[in-house]
């Protein structure tokens, strides 16, 4: 190990990969589209308005929309990392391949890494962020600045990622870190360090929005919005909120006690001196398996509403379908333990989690079944965002019933840690999250831009995607059978290797896919005028967002809306016909709206100072980074003029415009 | 008017019970947090690796004081929250002053404590018992510590801003907080402490 300087930390040239030349090439590539990117936006002139627009911006849809970003820039850099694993596997029989073995275990473990907290947490948090207000008719979240501070947290999060691409190293400890690999006697070098504090960063942002969620939910509902007048949508969205709450929290402390036996010499997870290795796997995977509902939850919702919508039919089963969601948020708590049978806890542990995994099942089933009485009885129109839920549906079950095997402890023992695994979870979160996000994000498109996607590349797009999903991950069904581990740099069975290149092919499906969703929305953008969504209604929907002009205003509605049954906006719509109720200006009231402000990525700047300082044992600059991230919220809680005002007038004025353009009632009277 | 001041004041009203429900659930999963400290510490108690136990390291005349200044301190910060609901500045920055005293002397007290360990060859490295005893006990002295900043940046918003809406708001907030750190305290007083010295 290279000697540690007082100033510098471990920090040397040394760190940076000059003779590799994959990570060179890469890290190149992505500070060029960076630095393109930024230039581009300082050379058009845009840079005030993307700084006082999005960056500073405290209102719930652009922060969604930063989310979504955020996580498709991920899913790009997330998805190299798997092409070149499958790469690697299709063509290392009885050889080295193309990538050394310290190269390909960090890129499984960044894979996983990214793919989970860098792609799916942004994008589901994304999606929340933009719908839950709309939907329960507030006028934004509990805590506005909270929010910015909880995206910009997460974007550092996924910078300290990246950046470990260029200066030293990520972990080659798999995504989870499992001590005593991940200890200091093991891994003496700075790819944990930066696995443990971006995540720690990261984990305070997931967080303050679980905190944030729970309380908008609980607290900021519209008149007459009651719980049983949600959107299944928001009860999916609740429920992962209150996962967050319970759960992050302890990642929080398992990733600190593992810093404290790297960075102090503690011995909570060492070899030595009492340390119990498997306390960390009870204690990740208590957070780690609510963790996987937290994704699923809100994928569930999406699709409640996507098929509701696109059969034009009220929800089958709403009751039903509250229950189950909150029954899975009580039993994601109690079947940790399956992640580790083969650990010898013992028979009988192992029984009762493996019934409470089996459990789990029945509330899915239920689901399951009220989405398709829900087309059953329905008009279905065959949209981009019902195709994914369609594909979601069968691709989902078969996930679902390899995992009810897999729960089975004496089957998880013949296929534990095996291809079979990697091919459930895959499964499960390709055919369940993933479909659900890219529904979500078609279905949602409109209310945020004002303009569709275009219909045939996103229908080619989903195509690509399935078919290339099942040749991609079927073959590891079969190879987990085989006997193949997963995580395998080479390997020497011959019979393995027809299957793991018909898995890489099906990767290739996957990437043309992935390039037909870049193609859409560079094609819709560039054709928006055609595409334009004029009604605020594209998809003829039911729930409160569809009622607003798309994009909606900032303050959303100019008068909150008063709800009296579920489905409230398609209730309103059968009942009004064409001549909805006309507003008066004494039904306006003025409006506050939180002043934007900068908090959010001046705390994310000390934050990533901070956190690239303790990688590096650079203390100065961490306690900087400290001092600077308090005294950002010192100045932040000295503010004076914390608020807008738009007054009722100018409010009655712009909404006016709105109706009138969008053909529904208004009042001549009122000033224009 | 009267029924505009009444709107506005239901505005503030229901902004108050917002920022104090979200604080509770953050309270909540600082709680979860930890409970997995407690469970670890539970896990790891007997794993003193040859090493000295609870029983030879803990002293219970300190751990008491420790207690009662927490507890104290909690009064003091009840004085506060009431001083804050009556806008009465003088009895509020007494009264944070003498929970900053108490809340100071608690974790110089533990501080002294853990210097005690160390030099006595039973410090965190030493097994994994001292390692979940150090990071239990020194995660609930880090909230002190962040308690006790946030405690002087409020005494010095209420003397630059006053009783401003969203002060009271974060006054609330900090009272909560610091009760919460009591309600840790106990359990961890009775878990490590006195769990630790019985026979």
């Amino acid at each position: 190990m290279p000697p540690v300087n007082r100033f510098w930390g471990k920090l040397s040239w040394a760190a940076i990969p000059f003779d590799s030349p994959f990570p060179m090439f890469a890290s190149a590539a992505v500070a060029l589209i960076i630095v393109g990117v930024f230039a581009w936006v300082v050379i058009k002139g845009h840079l005030p308005y993307v700084w006082r627009e999005w960056i500073t911006s405290v209102d719930h849809k652009r922060v969604g929309v930063m989310y979504v970003v955020l996580a498709l820039v991920m899913l790009l850099r997330g998805f190299i990392d798997a092409a070149m694993m499958r790469a690697q596997q299709a063509m290392a029989l009885n050889g080295p391949g193309y990538l050394p073995p310290e190269h390909y275990d960090q890129i499984f473990s960044s894979h996983g890494t990214i793919m989970i907290f860098f792609v799916a947490m942004p994008f589901v948090i994304g999606l929340m962020n933009f719908v839950v207000p709309l939907q329960i008719g507030a006028r934004d979240v509990a805590f506005p600045t909270l929010n910015s501070v909880s995206f910009w947290l997460t974007a550092t999060g996924a910078l300290l990622v990246n950046i470990s691409l260029f200066i030293g190293e990520f972990a080659r400890t798999g995504w989870i870190v499992y001590p005593p690999l991940s200890e200091l006697a093991y891994s003496p070098g700075v790819g944990v360090d930066y696995y443990l504090w971006s995540l720690q960063i990261s984990g305070v942002g997931t967080l303050l929005t679980g905190v944030n969620f729970v309380t908008t939910l609980l607290k900021g509902r519209a008149p007459g919005m009651e719980l049983w007048r949600m959107p299944m949508f928001c009860w999916t969205a609740l429920a992962s909120n209150l996962l967050i709450v319970a759960a992050f929290p302890v990642l929080t402390a398992t990733l600190a006690m593992l810093i404290l036996d790297r960075y102090m010499g503690f011995h909570f997870f060492t070899n030595e001196a009492g340390g119990n290795v498997m306390m960390f796997m009870n204690l990740i995977w208590a957070w780690g398996h609510p963790e996987v509902y937290i994704l699923i939850l809100p994928a569930f919702g999406i699709f409640s509403e996507v098929i509701a919508t696109f059969s034009s039919r009220a929800l089958f089963g709403y009751r039903s379908m509250v229950a189950a969601t909150m029954g899975i948020c009580v039993l994601a708590f109690t079947v940790w333990l399956h992640h580790f049978f083969t650990m010898g806890a013992g028979a009988n542990v192992n029984a009762v989690f493996g019934i409470l995994s089996t459990v789990i099942a029945v509330p899915t089933g239920v689901k399951v079944f009220n989405w398709l009485f829900t087309i059953y009885g329905g008009r279905v129109r065959y949209n981009v965002p019902i195709l994914w839920s369609i594909g979601f549906m069968v691709t989902f079950l078969i996930g679902g019933m390899t995992g009810v095997l897999l729960a089975l402890p004496p089957v998880d023992f013949l296929v534990h840690n095996s291809l079979f695994l990697v091919a459930h979870f895959h499964n499960v979160i390709i055919g369940g999250v993933v479909f659900g996000l890219f529904a979500g994000y078609t279905y949602w498109f409109p209310k945020a831009f004002g303009f569709r996607l275009h219909e045939g590349l996103g229908k080619a797009a989903f195509w690509f995607w399935t078919i290339g999903f099942y040749l991609a991950f079927m073959p590891l069904y079969v190879l987990g059978f085989l006997g193949m581990t997963r995580r395998m740099q080479q390997y020497d069975v011959p019979a393995w290797q027809p299957w793991l290149i018909a898995a890489a092919a099906g990767a290739g499906l996957i990437a043309i896919g992935t390039g037909f969703l870049v193609a859409q929305l560079y094609y819709s953008i560039r054709h928006r005028d055609a595409l334009r969504d004029k009604s605020g209604d594209p998809w003829d929907g039911r729930t409160l967002e569809w009622s607003t002009s798309s994009p909606p205003p900032s303050y959303n509605f100019a008068v909150l809306p008063a709800v009296s049954c579920l489905d409230a906006y398609w209730v309103e719509k059968q009942n009004a016909g064409n001549n909805p109720e006309a507003r008066r200006l004494s039904d306006y009231a003025a409006v506050e709206v939180p002043r934007n402000t900068a908090t959010g990525i001046i705390c994310a700047f000390f934050a990533t100072l901070m956190g690239f300082a303790l990688i590096w044992h650079i203390w100065w600059l961490a306690a900087l980074g400290g001092v600077g991230a308090f005294a950002t919220f010192v100045v932040f809680a000295w503010r004076d003029h914390v608020e807008d005002e738009i007054p009722a007038e100018e409010l009655a004025r712009m909404d006016g415009l709105d109706r009138m353009a969008r053909g529904r009632g208004f009042d001549q009277g009122l000033p224009s | 008017m009267n029924a505009a001041v009444a709107a506005l004041s239901s505005v503030g009203e229901r902004r108050r019970i917002a920022v104090g429900y979200g604080f509770w659930v953050f309270l909540l999963s600082d709680i979860v947090m930890f409970s997995c400290f407690f469970a670890s510490y539970a896990v790891l108690v007997h794993a003193t690796n040859g090493g000295q136990q609870p029983r030879q390291l803990f002293d219970l005349d300190r751990v008491a004081i420790e207690t009662a200044c927490l507890l104290v301190s909690s009064f003091t910060c009840g004085l506060a929250s009431i001083a804050s609901g009556r806008r009465n500045a003088v009895l509020f920055h007494v009264s944070m002053a003498a929970t900053l005293v108490l809340g100071a002397t608690f974790l110089s007290l533990e501080l002294a404590e853990f210097m005690s360990m160390v030099a006595r060859n039973a410090g965190p490295t030493h097994s994994a018992f001292l390692s979940a005893f150090f990071a239990l006990v020194g995660c609930h002295g880090v909230h002190v510590a962040i308690g006790l900043l946030w405690l002087m940046t409020m005494m010095a918003q209420v003397y630059a801003k006053g009783f401003r809406d969203d002060v009271s708001r974060r006054i609330l907030c900090f009272t909560l907080f610091w009760h919460a750190l009591d309600i840790i305290w106990v359990a961890l007083f009775t878990v490590v402490y006195l769990i630790g010295v019985a026979p």
